[in-house]
């Protein structure tokens, strides 16, 4: 394994020595570099600190494990790989992804999983272990957002939750609903048939930050999919 | 040098704070050092810092920062502040020449106090006496600018990279019980002096990380009011909305980030009664100073500070605390810089207003 002592090195320096580190990457002392692992495949990449907005855009098939919280536009348009983030993420976690998976144990921002997309063999998915921010999995097409709500709190999602969403399905573990979803979601309480697809996911959840899964084998979990008889209008325009 | 409004340079921007509530003094390397791990936000067209609790051996006194042109701009600028003010002392703001920091003006610092006998015959209160005179000469006095006006805090900015902002204004050499910073990367302007943040009236000031896209619509309301939003950039609107919704009308910060960051009326519609009945009378009051678009702002003033997103929370921030200490940054990393262990960390929510007050008033 070769170890990065990244404390006063610039992003582009940075990102520099790791394209050229080999398969096993750590990384020390990170402090707000970007774009960290982006594009990459086939590396092992493991984070101590902070690291900068868009770790691991693009990711092409590497695995990174954040042992911290990560910031902004994490795995944003990633296509293949793993993203593991001991702690919370900031906001936009997994824009436009469209394939590999992203797990956080705690909470995520504003804005996780918008315009997640699924082609043929592309599936992405994500796990939030904790609390989702405002506008999860908003236009969302393709793919899974599984909210497993660890700290039992009352509603684990913010407001407009999938507004415009027009394809792939947002699990949410949660005894009620918090307050009115948009017209365009769909809301149903997931069928034993239906956990089963999100399963191994959880299971995996589990194996990553030693969770007991029976945790959340027992609790009540909402599904949400898109209502195509409501599609979507505009939101931004109005005050 | 095109100036700000004659080109558009599409692109984000990175603010910072940190304020010790019991008041000890905190050195400015401290938020220097911090914006230095968020360099990427910025592109060194403007870099900027505020200090409070800088002044303490002139709490009393107007602390006027301005910038001039040149020699004229001076000389007429002073004369008017010889006959509008008593001026207690005067100088340089000491700065630090560098090749990063070039095209300075001149950059003069006046402590100040009214002149009693026109402050009587104004029949204005001395706030608003003072206001209106750093109006007057932003908008009559051509190529003097004031940039910072309040009672023991001052404002430092300056075309460049905030790490390089700070070195140059020397801010190492100054200790404030509350900081906020600024790094720019101007979206619509090509960037200059006056345009850099933070932007001040009185002890209000702001940085801001964001694009109003209700300037228009607020610029027109506000100069109905005798403001004059004369440096071409959309935060000068928004400090000049706080200090007419506090000062003028005597909000509260939370009333005031309900008037700024007002919530959808479908999230009106589903809070109980009084707090609906609030939101609402606060939002048909003043629909003209709604902001729209993507913001993160924080507003320090003499005793604390605010910081607040846009309600839709296109801008991020993080809020870390540590004993007596609090920080908010654009991100994380720049919190971690000034205090590596910290007790709690969150992102407040959009449109939810952060304040945070000393535990009691520095004199």
């Amino acid at each position: 394994m070769k170890i990065i002592d990244a404390k006063n090195l610039r992003f582009d320096s940075l990102n520099g020595l790791i394209r050229t580190a080999g398969k096993c990457i750590m990384i020390m002392n990170c402090s707000g570099q970007r774009f960290i692992g982006s594009g990459s495949d086939g590396q092992r990449i493991e984070i101590g600190g902070t690291p900068g907005n868009a770790l691991g855009s693009y990711l092409d098939g590497s695995e990174i494990l954040v042992r911290g919280n990560a910031q902004d536009a994490v795995g944003d348009t990633m296509n293949d790989g793993k993203i593991v983030i001991e702690g919370s993420a900031g906001d936009a976690l997994g824009y436009a992804m469209r394939g590999g998976e992203i797990y956080v144990r705690d909470n995520v921002g504003y804005r996780a999983g918008i315009h997640m997309k699924a082609y043929a063999d592309k599936k992405p998915v994500m796990v939030i272990g904790g609390s989702a921010g405002s506008f999860l999995g908003e236009y969302q097409a393709g793919g899974l957002i599984i909210v497993l709500n660890k700290n039992d709190s009352e509603f684990p999602v913010g407001r407009f939750c999938g507004t415009g969403m027009h394809g792939g399905k947002i699990f949410i573990r949660s005894e009620k609903l918090g307050y009115p979803l948009p017209k365009q979601v769909r809301v149903t309480e997931a069928t034993e048939e239906e956990l089963n697809e999100i399963k191994k996911y959880i299971e995996k959840y589990c194996d990553c930050f030693d969770e007991d899964e029976t945790e959340f084998s027992g609790g009540k979990f909402f599904l949400l999919t898109p209502d195509s008889n409501n599609p979507y209008r505009q939101l931004y325009v109005e005050n | 040098m095109k100036r700000e409004g004659e080109t558009r340079i599409p692109s984000g921007c990175a603010i910072a704070s940190v304020i010790n509530k019991n008041g000890l003094p905190i050195n400015g390397k401290v938020i220097v050092d911090s914006m230095t791990t968020m360099h990427e936000r910025s592109n060194g067209l403007g870099g900027g810092f505020a200090g409070y609790g800088i002044y303490p051996q002139y709490k009393d006194l107007y602390a006027f920062h301005i910038f001039y042109d040149g020699l004229a701009s001076r000389e007429e600028c002073e004369k008017f502040l010889d006959s509008d003010f008593e001026i207690v002392n005067l100088s340089k703001i000491p700065v630090k020449k560098s090749p990063k920091i070039v095209d300075e003006p001149l950059i003069w610092r006046y402590f100040v106090s009214p002149n009693p006998n026109k402050l009587r015959d104004s029949h204005l209160d001395e706030k608003e006496y003072v206001s209106k005179a750093v109006i007057h000469v932003n908008d009559a006095i051509k190529g003097a600018y004031v940039f910072s006006s309040g009672k023991n805090m001052g404002v430092f900015k300056a075309v460049g990279f905030p790490e390089d902002v700070g070195e140059f204004y020397r801010l190492d050499e100054y200790e404030g019980y509350l900081w906020t910073a600024h790094g720019r990367y101007p979206t619509n302007t090509p960037g200059w002096w006056g345009g850099a943040h933070p932007f001040s009236m009185l002890d209000y000031s702001v940085v801001h990380n964001g694009e109003i896209s209700s300037y228009d619509a607020n610029r027109r309301y506000i100069e109905m009011f005798g403001y004059k939003c004369n440096l071409l950039t959309d935060t000068e609107v928004i400090t000049y909305i706080i200090d007419f919704l506090i000062r003028k009308k005597g909000l509260t910060l939370e009333e005031t980030a309900s008037v700024i960051a007002a919530p959808f009326w479908t999230t009106i519609e589903e809070k109980d009664k009084e707090k609906a009945e609030l939101l609402t009378y606060l939002r048909k009051t003043f629909p003209s100073l709604l902001i729209t678009g993507p913001f993160s702002i924080i507003l320090g003033f003499n005793g604390g500070l605010m910081a607040l997103n846009d309600r839709l929370k296109l801008r991020s921030m993080v809020v870390g605390e540590k004993g007596d200490f609090v920080y908010v940054a654009s991100e994380e990393c720049a919190i971690r810089k000034m205090e590596p262990n910290l007790e709690k960390i969150r992102t407040p929510k959009g449109g939810e207003p952060v304040v945070v007050r000393l535990n009691k008033e520095i004199r």
